[in-house]
């Protein structure tokens, strides 16, 4: 048998008798990234991923919207990471076409993915609208452009499932803790009622139809708990 | 180069439920154990910290704790007509990983099965005749319930489960499932306070004749201390258990009723990060002699074992068997061989109801805090006049409001936009939801097998899984359907949607981690891979433990009797095998 050996990266070799081991830090928090800046995004992508994530949850009366929530940071800060190059999934080929049954069978990872499909729904826009970008179209033609995106009216082969893709990581970013960089002030939370990482219910299982008290909480607090806050 | 290791009694490979139960039971007989396992050591206190670990992105949706399909993946078509082709992420199930196995984070429903499940094909030939059974390949398990009934017991009482009793001695309770098996004790805790929607849900139930009770968990009601002397929480109701770590010892698990105990044993030793490629057999290809495994720096180690137990989780138990070369593969043309076959899953629906006004709280819940209706599972209900045999149980589980996942709108909502955002808000704190978890009854077509393109990062071929659902079991789970439709209309709301079940099964969405069969136990080595006692009947110095040996599945969530197999296995190599080690079934 020929053994291709692969490391986890990271891991220390372990023997464990006698005792429980405990390693301080061995579970790191979530650790947030710097902001103020792009990570994989050029400029004219995040100026595009802003305008689609503020159409696909637009600011109104409920909310804010995806552009102001932190939509496309959080996108771009999921792409610099182990998600955005599919570094955990099963990347060995043949690639061969596959049944829906079958799920994802592309080559291409998340980061891959949005290139090209940012790329082309690009060019779908410059070809519709005499040469603009999305993010100069009116929200009507922008909902349009977007409605046959989904519809699937727009066809872009190296983009295969790639709406899909977008809306869900968009409302990962509406919806996940803030610290991963979107849902701002627990907008999306406070959309629905969600009370975000608290952990403890005991007091309120029997309030049968009692709404529910106390505000959301997030995995860094609250930001009125911020030293030298108002 | 290999590196071999000083020879051990007993090597264990996977340290979830069953390797640790059986670790547990084996040093107890003063055996010297050593467990190999491939994922990290976790532990509660250092892992699964109340502070971080209720974020939804890094455990649900990007799957922090489960086995990663770059690690090992598997192929997946629905027939023998179709190519294979790689899961790329696990969607439809999803293997655990790390000390603890998929016991880290389960929900905990943990159920029996009822006594006609263990005697299948008896059963149903005697009640129905032969015909009714002649397109599945259902078998019996060699083991009755009554002989399997003190190690239920034994499980549920390392547990911690809360519930309540339906059948004491024979004697039916008020409260609990009328239909399952006799108990000889109560559940050691009261079922857990309920939320609002199992209240309604088993309310309109009861209203029209059914048999609602609380459905038996492994989140603690209350505080325990189990017969290991290992204390835990009251469950927080915190809504972060499936997928996730409980922070709060509330959730039982391998962590938090038996590695504190089992690690402080001078006995037992558990490697992690250790990979285990297979198990060595001796020349003649009928001893084990040990097992094979790449540790965490690449290096290759060789551990020699008297005693091998496959404990790695069903699937991963029949892969290693097949790349092993122990037992004769299945083979779907002619129905021989016996490793790999009647595999089985599981047949589920859900339902949803919108109301508009109420409050359900969706967040307040824990992973098995419900109500359940078994009036048609399993043989509870006369099958005469149906097309169909097995059935499944109705549970009313809300186990959480987390947001990413759970956005329940009625159908023909937008996906997006401003007429989605008021429906998802509208909708969030106003929908009920149950499910039918139906049975998945064994079919020739259905197997397991070694796929022969794809291969892990060691270049040994995958786990290939041909499955679809048989027409038997969508018939049954449609049937099933119709009754969800009824307590739907009863339970009122302005609009329910009743889901059913189709022909196809998919690998993207989940729908449970309850994989059964490929080394299925019998009485026939002909049509079983292990024997009663869990060993195989090939290499007796191999005892292969875990949902891999269900003849097929019930409509109930497996860890129970897998919990009740493996002490079920540990007596048998106690009282039997060591005392005289080699065939405890002559076929
Ligand atoms: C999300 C989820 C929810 C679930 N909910 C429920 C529920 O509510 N009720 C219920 O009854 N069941 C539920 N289950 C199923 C339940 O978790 C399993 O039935 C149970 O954990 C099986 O125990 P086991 O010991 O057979 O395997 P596991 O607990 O999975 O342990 C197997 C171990 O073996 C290790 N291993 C595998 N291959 C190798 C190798 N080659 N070398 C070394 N180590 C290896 C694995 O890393 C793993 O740690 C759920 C499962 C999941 C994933
Ligand atoms: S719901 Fe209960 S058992 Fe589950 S993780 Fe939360 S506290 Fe633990």
């Amino acid at each position: 048998m020929t053994l291709l050996v692969a490391s986890i990266a990271g891991a220390k070799a372990a023997e464990h008798s006698g005792t429980l081991p405990w390693k301080p830090f061995a579970a790191l928090p979530p650790q947030p990234l710097p902001g103020g800046r792009w990570y994989v995004f050029t400029p004219d992508e995040a100026r595009m991923v802003e305008a689609i994530v503020d159409r696909l949850i637009p600011a109104d009366d409920l909310s804010i919207g995806g552009k102001e929530a932190g939509c496309a940071t959080f996108i771009d800060r999921q792409l610099a990471g182990s998600y955005g190059s599919s570094e955990r999934l099963y990347t060995q080929g043949p690639f061969l076409p596959g049944l829906p049954t079958q799920g994802y069978q592309g080559a291409e990872a998340p980061v891959a993915r949005y290139r090209a499909g940012l790329a082309a729904l690009a060019q779908h826009v410059r070809a519709q609208f005499a040469g603009k970008a999305f993010a100069d179209l009116a929200p009507t033609d922008q909902d349009k452009v977007l409605g046959d995106f989904d519809a699937g009216k727009v066809a872009y082969p190296a983009a295969a499932g790639f709406f899909n893709l977008l809306l869900q990581n968009t409302m990962e970013g509406f919806f996940a803790d803030p610290i991963y960089g979107g849902n701002k002030d627990m907008a999306g939370w406070k959309l629905l009622g969600f009370p975000g990482a608290r952990y403890d219910y005991r007091d309120y299982v029997t309030a049968h139809n009692q709404p529910f008290p106390l505000p959301p909480l997030s995995i860094a607090g609250r930001p009125e708990w911020k030293v030298g806050s108002k | 180069m290999v590196r071999k290791l000083p020879r051990k009694d007993v090597v264990i490979v996977g340290l979830g439920w069953t390797g640790a139960i059986l670790a547990h039971e084996l040093t107890d007989a003063g055996l010297d154990v050593v467990a190999i396992e491939r994922g990290p050591w976790r532990d509660t206190a250092t892992d699964f910290n109340v502070a971080y670990a209720p974020d939804e992105l890094r455990y649900a949706i990007r799957k922090d704790l489960f086995l990663q399909p770059a690690q090992e993946a598997m192929t997946m078509r629905n027939n023998i007509s179709q190519t294979a082709l790689p899961m790329r992420d696990y969607g439809s199930f999803l293997p655990g990983t790390g000390v603890g196995g998929a016991g880290t984070h389960w929900n905990g429903h943990t159920w029996r099965f009822f006594p006609s499940d263990f005697v299948l094909k008896t059963h149903l030939t005697e009640r129905y005749g032969a015909g009714r059974i002649a397109d599945l390949t259902v078998q019996d398990w060699g083991v009755s319930y009554d002989e399997l009934e003190n190690s239920f017991d034994r499980f549920e009482y390392l547990a911690g489960i809360s519930g309540k009793a339906g059948n004491l001695n024979g004697k039916i309770e008020a409260g609990g499932n009328p239909f399952e098996g006799p108990r000889s004790r109560e559940y050691p805790l009261p079922p857990m306070q309920m939320t609002y929607a199992p209240t309604l849900f088993a309310e309109a139930a009861r209203s029209i004749g059914l048999h609602p009770f609380p459905t038996p968990s492994a989140n603690l009601s209350k505080a325990y201390v189990n017969p290991l002397g290992i204390a835990m929480g009251q469950c927080t109701f915190c809504g972060f258990c499936e997928r996730f770590g409980c922070a709060n010892y509330s959730k039982s698990s391998a962590h938090t009723t038996i590695l504190p105990v089992l690690m402080r044993k001078s006995n037992f030793e558990a490697r992690t990060e250790c990979e285990v490629l297979k198990v060595d057999l001796a020349s003649d290809g009928k001893t084990a002699k040990g097992v094979t495994y790449v540790d965490v720096t690449g290096e290759l180690c060789e551990q020699p074992a008297d005693i091998v137990l496959l404990n790695a989780y069903g699937l991963h138990n029949v892969r290693l068997m097949l790349l092993s070369k122990i037992g004769t593969p299945y083979d779907p043309a002619t129905g021989t061989g016996t490793v790999g076959r009647n595999y089985a899953y599981q047949t589920n629906a859900s339902t949803q109801v919108f109301f508009e006004g109420k409050n359900f709280n969706p967040f307040i819940a824990a992973g098995a805090l419900g109500q359940t209706v078994d009036d048609y599972n399993g043989d509870a209900f006369d099958h005469a006049a149906l097309d169909f045999v097995g059935g499944a149980g109705i549970n009313c589980i809300p186990t959480n409001g987390r947001p990413i996942a759970y956005r329940p709108t009625p159908p023909g909502t937008p996906r997006w936009g401003s007429a989605w955002k008021k429906a998802a808000k509208q909708n969030y704190g106003n929908t009920l939801t149950f499910s039918s978890q139906g049975s998945s009854y064994a079919a020739r077509g259905n197997y397991l097998d070694l796929d022969p393109t794809y291969k892990d990062r060691f270049g040994r071929p995958l786990l290939r899984v041909t499955f679809d659902f048989p027409d038997n079991d969508i018939r049954m789970s449609n049937w099933v359907s119709d009754r969800m439709q009824q307590i739907a209309t009863t339970l009122g709301g302005k609009q329910a949607v009743v889901g059913r079940a189709r022909k196809g099964w998919n690998s993207v969405p989940y729908q449970s981690t309850h994989n059964t069969g490929g080394a299925i136990m019998g009485t026939d080595p002909n049509t079983s891979a292990v024997n009663r006692h869990l060993q195989s009947w090939d290499v007796p110095n191999v005892f292969v433990v875990g949902a891999s040996a269900f003849p097929q599945n019930a409509g109930k969530n497996p860890t129970g009797p897998v919990g009740a197999l493996a002490f079920w296995a540990a007596d048998a190599i106690r009282n039997h095998y060591l005392k005289n080690p080699g065939k405890l079934v002559q076929a």
